[in-house]
């Protein structure tokens, strides 16, 4: 049940990220681009992600805890430093450039087109070199389930 | 290349988009951050971490065959980059969505719905060095 619920929490995202033009680079770079062709579609996208998510966040919230946890796993830190602000930093550069974020991506490797492979085995690269970086191991072998 | 604007689809998909990291949240109390859930699932930690961040990837998977069959057409996606552009991009992006702790979804969606004082720097900056970014390739080094 727990799992059947999280698949189709997927496929509602998926749907959505489908439907709203994030799955496609040129239409994301577009509303990037406000001294060329400029598309203003994807300040829409968020505005009604972020509607939802912050009315449903708070009715969620009204529970003592998720149907299928013990808790919320809500991010409680607040600093902002140098890591923040670099990572996210780079994070638009690269988004800038290719056109795909992940979010958009792992949905559209449904469409079964090889630049989606090719980017988010890119992405998966970026990843390994993030945890290098910061000496973290790249296979845990932990075995707490 | 231009794209046609639509106001109507993108608010309407981000609706369901949002409804998503709703129902994670309301499901197992998660962030829909895409960055971290692809992170477990290529850097599994342990059994019952990836089990849940792989259903939610099949789901998301499945959407636009979904789509396919609902509509007879795919999910248009046009890539006006180069494939060693979208390796470059795609390395930068999973190394700054690491480092700075979220992407588009877990920072811009997530993030910014909490009032993450984290997000609310991350989203202007992401969104800032990307255009900045797409302005010095289109119309500086030109396109």
């Amino acid at each position: 049940m727990k799992l059947f619920h999280t698949f189709l929490t997927g496929l509602v995202f998926g749907v959505g990220i489908a439907i709203s033009g994030m799955m496609n680079p040129a239409k994301v770079l577009n509303f990037f681009d406000i001294a060329g062709t400029w598309d203003p579609s994807l300040a829409f996208v968020m505005g009604g992600a972020l509607v939802v998510t912050f009315i449903g966040y708070r009715l969620v919230w009204r529970r003592k805890a998720p149907l299928f946890a013990a808790r919320f796993q809500i991010p409680t830190s607040t600093v902002i430093d140098g890591k923040l602000i670099g990572g996210s930093a780079l994070f638009g550069v690269g988004w800038g450039i290719a056109g795909f974020c992940p979010g958009a991506a792992i949905p559209a490797l449904g469409t079964g087109r090889w630049e989606v492979v090719l980017f988010l085995g890119a992405v998966a690269v970026g990843l390994a070199l993030a945890r290098i970086l910061q000496g973290k191991p790249l296979f845990s072998r932990s075995a707490k389930a | 290349m231009e794209t046609i604007f639509t106001p109507f689809a993108s608010f309407g998909g981000g609706m369901l988009i949002g409804l998503g990291a709703v129902l994670l949240m309301l499901g197992l109390g998660r962030i829909m951050g895409a960055t971290g859930i692809m992170s477990g699932l290529v850097f599994p930690e342990n059994a019952s971490e990836f089990s849940w961040r792989l259903a939610l990837v099949a789901g998301m998977i499945v959407a636009p065959g979904l789509i396919y069959a609902v509509t007879g057409t795919m999910p248009a996606i046009d890539v006006p980059v180069s494939p060693l552009m979208i390796v470059v991009g795609g390395v930068i992006v999973g190394l700054g969505a690491s480092l700075g702790s979220g992407c588009t979804s877990g920072h811009g969606v997530c993030g910014l719905s909490r009032l993450s004082v984290r997000s609310l720097v991350a989203v202007p900056t992401f969104m800032a060095t990307a255009a900045i970014t797409v302005f010095i390739i289109r119309h500086v080094i030109g396109g």
